[in-house]
């Protein structure tokens, strides 16, 4: 399954954990969320390599407030297409708690959501088909503004819209 | 009128052009159907009993006459020369090719038309009076917070893959024309004590096969914060509306299972926490959507002017449309006219291309070039200055829409039915028509005065059958077409759903079963000014449930 990160199909440096597999503690990792819950926030300081929890959408981003320090990763999950609680989820994780790690769409992720879910807060994605990941840049870019704001980044209602992880953008980041 | 931009246009011409890559991966098959369904939806395609149909947005009910002219082009060019207006401000065609709906966005879009969000389990077209901005009893125009709402939810990123479809209607006069109670959230602007203008906020209405009454959620919102407080809702409805069975998806259920003072606690407190941020109003960008809503110039006119007075006493059928048709206009010597779109014989609520066109001449001629479309499913002529109401009407009467039946019982609100819908368990237009034939004499509908007829093909209620004052459920039994009859319903500021008359009755005695519950009505009323909704409200449905039994 595809992988996109920074706009671009790359590779995944995560180990991403079933139910009762131990936890590496010399790998990047994505964990169960009953795992983390399992642990407390302190044990955890130890860990000098990246850590992250699958969140399941039907649980409060809440659980998730006392570890957010020690997380570089949170992966949401659309289970099916249609089932969008995970937007919801993405944007209160980068408002309310203002978490600024990586917020990666899992499940059945596909081309017409993209710019649904970098507009939610979303920076990462699990693609279910080539096709559509080798899309992604074109799908961002197929309105020129939006109505409303979806982040304090949008400023205003009625704003241009500037797709995130264009090549004119990383090119300007490295000029600087 | 709302004039758009640079920014409106290229947003629905974008829209356009992304429906079209969509619909051209879906015919090369590398979308599936499954994934196509909300992508479709969304730009308010339905796949239905014969073909796809195309769901076109009118926001807020207003049309100028060009658009009209555009919708009755679509309806030519791609159709079979006539459309249908639902209850929500929105007109349908039944027979466009699925290959041809790219083409017909792009057309809509050239006159700033568009079926963004018409459908689909998403933040449906703001629906709102249509007699908005004419209406004299209304605080201030509520289509211009409807535009507000109409930017605000058009591609929501996190809003658009709801549990269910999310409806809103906003009304700003204290008699409701936009049942905002039956809606998923209500919006009436009130003013406060302070004489400051905000929103009294109703949730959790809405009919279908669990009806319930909007429940108040917020008594007076400031209206810097409605954004923020929509949002407030909406997501808390995203997280926790259930998913589980379509059925139960509604806010309505929320509301029902949580209560409405748990909802207000969750919704409050996440508003608490975005209520100063960036989704507050700020003056200049509501000064800036106000200044693009254009408005006639009144002439100084006086009400009643000779020329109306006279035609009014030469003319007897011209008297009837009229006192049926026409109501007070909030300038002087002007008149909101009322087309009605429910002609004897014909399926209610549909119109033809050519009546289109001959509407958007009269337009032009005789009401600032403005049409407005109702949730009743008949057409408005807004702005009529009153000494030109009897060329008016015998235009219209030439063009066959000057039917004398507004809100009679002629005057049904029915779904498509079995005739169209995939959903329908039983024909409703027959029904509709056969009842209108039975009372074609104007003078015996008149003298039965105002009843609202609401007809519904199945259990969803398209027709809004809990609140018609006479409400008709068409459901199957044993393959064969029954209809349950409900009395004593409302969709305006009183809200109620009508209370069932007794068992379902098979079809063909639906008309008669009517008359006689008429009849019985005409018998039973202390007055004739007692309207038959009052009538059941004062004695209940027992002393009409003899009309079920024919006396042979």
């Amino acid at each position: 399954m595809p992988y996109i990160k920074k706009g671009e199909i790359a590779d995944d440096p995560y180990v991403r954990l079933g139910g009762d597999e131990p936890v590496p503690t010399d790998v990047p990792v994505i964990v169960p969320l009953e795992w983390l819950l399992a642990q407390t926030p302190q044990s955890l300081e130890g860990r000098n390599v990246p850590l992250g929890v699958a969140l399941p959408n039907d649980k409060p981003e809440s659980l998730l407030e006392p570890y957010l320090p020690r997380l570089s990763l949170i992966a949401l999950d659309f289970p099916i297409y249609r089932d969008g609680r995970a937007f919801t989820q993405a944007r209160r994780l980068r408002e309310a708690y203002g978490f600024t790690g990586e917020i990666r769409a899992e499940g059945d992720v596909l081309r017409d959501q993209f710019l649904f879910m970098v507009r939610s807060g979303f920076d990462a994605f699990e693609v279910k088909k080539d096709k559509d990941a080798k899309a992604f840049a074109e799908a961002l870019q197929e309105f020129s503004g939006f109505y409303q704001p979806a982040g304090a980044g949008d400023a205003h209602f009625r704003f241009r819209f500037a797709p995130p992880f264009s090549p004119a953008m990383k090119e300007g980041e490295s000029d600087a | 009128m709302y004039v758009y931009d640079e920014f409106d246009r290229t947003f629905i011409a974008e829209r356009a052009a992304q429906f079209r890559d969509q619909v051209a991966r879906r015919l090369s098959g590398e979308v599936t159907e499954d994934e196509f369904k909300p992508l479709r939806l969304m730009n308010g395609v339905y796949l239905q009993l014969h073909a796809y149909m195309l769901r076109i947005a009118i926001p807020y009910g207003t049309l100028s006459s060009n658009q009209l002219r555009k919708i009755a082009e679509i309806g030519r060019v791609y159709d079979r020369g006539y459309g249908h207006f639902t209850t929500r401000q929105n007109i349908q065609f039944n027979w466009i090719k699925l290959s041809d709906m790219p083409d017909v966005l792009v057309s809509l879009a050239e006159a700033g038309l568009h079926a963004i969000q018409t459908s689909g389990n998403c933040i449906r077209n703001i629906t709102t009076d249509q007699w908005a901005g004419v209406a004299p009893d209304e605080i201030e125009d509520p289509r211009f917070w409807a535009e507000v709402l109409r930017q605000w939810s058009s591609l929501h990123p996190e809003f658009t893959f709801l549990p269910r479809k999310f409806k809103i209607a906003i009304t700003a006069a204290p008699h409701d024309r936009a049942a905002i109670k039956v809606h998923d959230v209500g919006l009436r602007l009130v003013r406060n004590d302070a004489g400051e203008v905000g929103f009294q906020v109703l949730v959790g209405g809405g009919l279908g096969r669990s009806p319930f009454i909007g429940k108040l959620l917020r008594d007076f919102l400031p209206k810097e914060h409605l954004i923020s407080y929509l949002e407030a809702i909406l997501r808390t409805y995203n997280a926790h509306g259930r998913r589980d069975n379509i059925y139960k998806a509604r806010i309505k259920i929320l509301v029902h299972e949580i209560g409405v003072e748990k909802l207000k606690a969750d919704v409050e407190k996440e508003w608490e926490r975005i209520r100063d941020g960036y989704l507050k109003l700020d003056d200049a960008f509501l000064a800036d959507i106000r200044s693009r809503f254009i408005y006639p110039a009144y002439e100084t006119l006086e009400d009643e002017p000779e020329g109306l007075k006279r035609a009014l006493a030469a003319d007897a059928r011209f008297a009837t449309w009229h006192r049926n048709s026409v109501a007070p206009h909030k300038a002087p010597g002007y008149g909101i006219v009322t087309v009605s779109l429910k002609p004897i014989g014909k399926p209610p609520g549909d119109a033809t291309s050519g009546q289109l066109d001959a509407l958007a001449d009269l337009a032009d001629t005789y009401s600032a070039g403005e049409i407005r479309v109702g949730h009743e499913q008949n057409l408005v002529l807004p702005h009529v200055r009153q000494q030109d109401l009897y060329a008016l009407w015998q235009k219209l009467d030439a063009a066959g829409l000057a039917t004398p039946n507004v809100n009679l019982i002629s005057d049904s609100i029915t779904c498509p039915g079995l005739d169209y819908c995939s959903l329908a368990n039983a024909r409703s237009i027959p029904i509709a028509t056969a009842i209108a034939e039975r009372f074609a004499d104007h003078d015996k509908a008149r003298s039965v005065g105002r009843l609202h007829l609401n007809i519904s093909g199945c259990i969803n209620a398209c027709g809004h059958h809990h609140v018609g004052h006479i409400g008709i459920l068409g459901v199957e039994k044993n393959d064969r077409e029954f209809y349950q009859i409900t009395l004593g319903g409302k969709a305006d500021e009183d809200a109620r759903f009508g209370d069932l008359l007794g068992p379902a009755i098979p079809y063909e005695e639906v008309v008669d079963t009517i008359e006689r519950i008429v009849n019985r009505y005409l018998d039973l009323r202390q007055s004739e000014t007692e309207l038959f909704v009052d009538t059941v409200k004062r004695l209940g449905v027992e002393p009409f449930k003899e009309a079920l039994h024919a006396v042979h």
